[in-house]
């Protein structure tokens, strides 16, 4: 049991710290933060490629992927003392966590000899950027009840419908699809999935405005979207095994560090305000607050590096693995709250050039980290079915056809 | 970072719960319970000759010397048989206080007999209620003779030895006092949870020996609860985990609107939510524990957040057993309320979760 780097991990630690320093600055501790995520201009994406290409060329790119497709085959430990390090610099928007993290690999499971060639060497060097296309407007927490539709025309299928929430669709060259091929047998049976050109003639971006102001997301409409066969991954019918193994990667995604450094942040802003007089970390309601949050939020780092642990000796990790969204969203929201509060009447205002408005941003952004990629209700349901073994929930749509499943109407405003 | 127990190591744990499995069922915690005896006699003496009691002490003194990623792994297993037997009184504090503080004499003296078991220790810190400060005793040393009352104290009508803080002079010291000697009257208190009894200790000129640095006490004492506190920490995981599982198999088997209770998503999520408790409190113990065996400074603040989050899981495992047991869940018979009487047991014990939660700001805040 030993939280340290050993000794290979700190050569790789201070190897990655040498290239970072060589191209970055360093991250300026008293600038104010920035969703830049959410609000990329067509600059920020070029900075982002360039950088994408800089490390893919230095072989920093992809470390956990084949070295035949530009990765090095390291495990995800060195990815995170990777991420560790790089976070300590100032970087472009982050946008290839989906694609590097969770639609590469699906290629890599699922893909064709022909496909992984085709794709994924060219995705690692971040030139071509990629989205994924799940849920709908009838369907988000239940991904299965999708309804766009992919019909058989020759060596070709037919794409329509409508997808949400892809995030950066309308700056991404290429998505990865989940379909519906066939209504008429249950709706786990239906699915086929597929990669889809972003430029092909039918589909249509439009980004939708967020509650901070962001427009990160987007609803995608396929209209008559014509798709090779070739770009099937998977088996027709396979739609959903497939789904689930780029599922499987979302899960996966382990935040270590990042909780920890913002309840750092708390203290520091506890000692700035004042309360009764005195710093309002002198007072005693606002540190038993701090302390629960600082328990809470080490607590989700050390779980992260638990699973970390596992994985990097190739063990599966282990059920804890699952508590980090769970746990982890609500609690940003807490906490942002909390920070907002302890500003009193200036927790009122978001002048994004104030120093402390990171914390209201972050209570207008937690609300979206609550819902996306696993609303806490049903990251409680992965953990009481598949951790604890609780019964699944009953379903009024199992074992019919798809189309006889009852669907409400989804009213647009 | 390896942050897995060894083989080794994890053998130990296997072995302990298939011991405790056998032999410290809950029926064991019960009849301590409802008797009034002071301890499963029968257990503590398997345990002791099992050589658990010197996990962490050197064989110089007569322990196996192993070491705390061990102890911890067997204080979980106690934690989650809900063993009664005075083990963290006599090792997680008394043992422990001897082997920060004591003199090579007083090492040879005590810990071979604590590690065989024969002799029992304890820890006097608390004179009633409120929250304690050494250097407020009321419990005066003056470097031969104690004199005051301590309650409540842990295992103080079982125990022969017990280290009690101490106001002396303008501080406080920590002193080694024999419970069977003159000047030492107890008193066995009525215990919220009476599987692990407690007592009134009090002194009138009780002889007693200085155990470490004069004036050193609250310094001394704070140092043994944060290793306290992790030990009991994983005493409380280990009693969440088991909590959590009899809610878990109970919701599975009875049967509502046709259908396992369990089956509920509102009792689903409930689960989860003290499952998330009860991991947050073991990474936080994982962090802690290595801390602990590598003696390195972050054991403040790992502690007193071990402490903290052990104590929200286990109140709240042993709270949501009861509720999702309806009304059987509040009977005597049903063993639901002997894990509701422990968590509030290790929730007293070495100081309130709301004290570590300030103290751990006040450690955190020193580090930013």
């Amino acid at each position: 049991m030993n939280f340290d780097d050993t000794p290979q991990e700190a050569e790789f630690r201070a190897k990655a710290r040498a290239f970072l320093d060589k191209h970055l600055k360093k991250v300026d501790p008293n600038a104010p933060g920035g969703d830049e995520f959410e609000r990329e201009t067509r600059d920020d994406i070029a900075r982002a490629k360039a950088w994408q290409a800089t490390k893919f060329d230095a072989g920093w790119a992809v470390l956990t992927w084949p070295k035949e497709y530009g990765g090095q085959a390291l495990g995800r430990l060195e990815n995170v003392i990777f991420n560790q390090e790089e976070a300590k610099y100032q970087l472009p928007p982050a946008i290839y966590g989906i694609g590097h993290g969770m639609l590469g690999p699906t290629i890599m499971a699922h893909g064709t000899q022909a496909q992984k060639d085709r794709f994924i060497k060219e995705m690692a060097r971040g030139q071509v950027i990629w989205c994924q296309l799940f849920s709908e407007p009838a369907a988000g927490s239940d991904l299965a009840g999708l309804r766009t539709t992919a019909l058989r025309d020759g060596d070709d299928w037919i794409l329509n419908g409508q997808k949400i929430w892809s995030t950066g669709a309308h700056y991404c060259d290429w998505g990865m699809i989940v379909t519906r091929h066939d209504p008429n047998v249950p709706k786990h049976d239906g699915l086929t999935y597929f990669i889809v050109d972003m430029h092909a003639p039918g589909v249509e971006c439009r980004q939708i405005k967020q509650i901070n102001g962001g427009a990160g997301f987007n609803e995608v409409f396929f209209t008559n979207v014509r798709v090779p066969d070739s770009q099937r991954l998977g088996g027709v019918g396979e739609g959903w095994k497939v789904a689930i193994t780029t599922l499987m990667n979302e899960r996966v995604s382990i935040g270590a560090g990042q909780g920890a450094g913002r309840v750092r942040d708390l203290f520091r802003l506890a000692r700035k305000v004042k309360r009764g007089g005195k710093p309002a970390i002198q007072d005693s309601a606002v540190r038993q607050k701090l302390a629960d949050y600082f328990v809470q939020s080490k607590g989700l780092q050390y779980t992260g590096y638990r699973t970390l642990s596992a994985i990097s000796r190739g063990a599966t990790p282990g059920p804890e693995g699952s508590i980090g969204k769970a746990v982890g969203a609500p609690l940003s929201q807490q906490m942002a709250s909390f920070a907002s509060e302890l500003q009193g009447a200036a927790g009122g205002l978001l002048d994004p050039a104030a120093p402390d408005a990171s914390w209201m941003e972050g209570y207008l952004a937690s609300p979206g980290i609550r819902i996306a990629g696993g609303s806490d209700e049903i990251m409680r349901n992965i953990i009481a079915e598949r951790v604890l073994g609780l019964p699944a929930e009953w379903r009024a749509d199992k074992g019919i056809p798809f189309r006889d499943v009852p669907t409400g109407t989804v009213k647009s405003k | 970072m390896n942050l897995e127990f060894s083989e080794e190591q994890k053998f130990v744990q296997k072995a302990a719960r298939d011991y405790l499995t056998e032999h410290s069922k809950l029926e064991v915690c019960r009849k301590v319970l409802e008797s009034g005896q002071p301890y499963a006699a029968e257990l503590w003496k398997g345990v002791a000759e099992l050589g658990w009691l010197g996990t962490a002490i050197p064989e110089e003194y007569g322990g196996a010397g192993l070491g705390y990623l061990e102890l911890v792994l067997i204080a979980q297993e106690l934690g989650r048989a809900l063993a009664p037997i005075p083990f963290s009184s006599s090792i997680y504090l008394c043992a422990e206080a001897i082997l920060q503080a004591g003199s090579a004499e007083q090492k040879k003296k005590y810990l071979p007999k604590l590690a065989s078991g024969e002799l029992i220790g304890t820890f006097a810190l608390a004179e009633g209620a409120g929250d304690f400060d050494p250097n407020d005793a009321a419990t005066t040393f003056d470097g031969s003779k104690l004199n005051g009352v301590k309650l409540p104290v842990p295992d103080g009508g079982a125990a022969g030895i017990a280290v009690v803080v101490a106001k002396e002079g303008a501080g406080a010291s920590l002193a080694i006092v024999s419970l069977d000697a003159p000047g030492v009257a107890r008193t066995n208190l009525a215990a919220f949870d009476p599987s692990r009894p407690q007592a009134k200790l009090e002194f009138k000129n009780a002889a007693a020996e200085r155990l470490g640095a004069a004036g050193q006490g609250a310094k001394i004492a704070s140092a043994v609860l944060d290793r306290a506190a992790v030990l009991i920490g994983y005493e409380q995981v280990g009693g969440a985990e088991r909590a959590l599982e009899i809610t878990r198999n109970y919701t599975m088997s009875r049967f509502a609107f046709g259908r396992a209770i369990g089956s509920f998503q509102a009792l689903k999520h409930r689960m989860a939510d003290v499952f998330c408790k009860i991991q947050i409190a073991l990474s936080n113990g994982y962090y802690a524990a290595w801390a602990l065996s590598n003696g390195n400074d972050e054991l403040p603040v790992a502690a007193a957040s071990t402490r903290v989050a052990a104590c929200d899981a286990f109140t709240l495992a042993s709270e949501e057993l009861i509720q999702m047991h309806g009304g059987v869940g509040y009977t005597w018979e049903y063993d639901c309320h002997l894990f509701y009487r422990r968590a509030r047991a290790l929730a007293a014990a070495i100081g309130s979760p709301s004290e570590w939660r300030d103290a751990l700001v006040t450690r955190v805040d020193a580090t930013i």
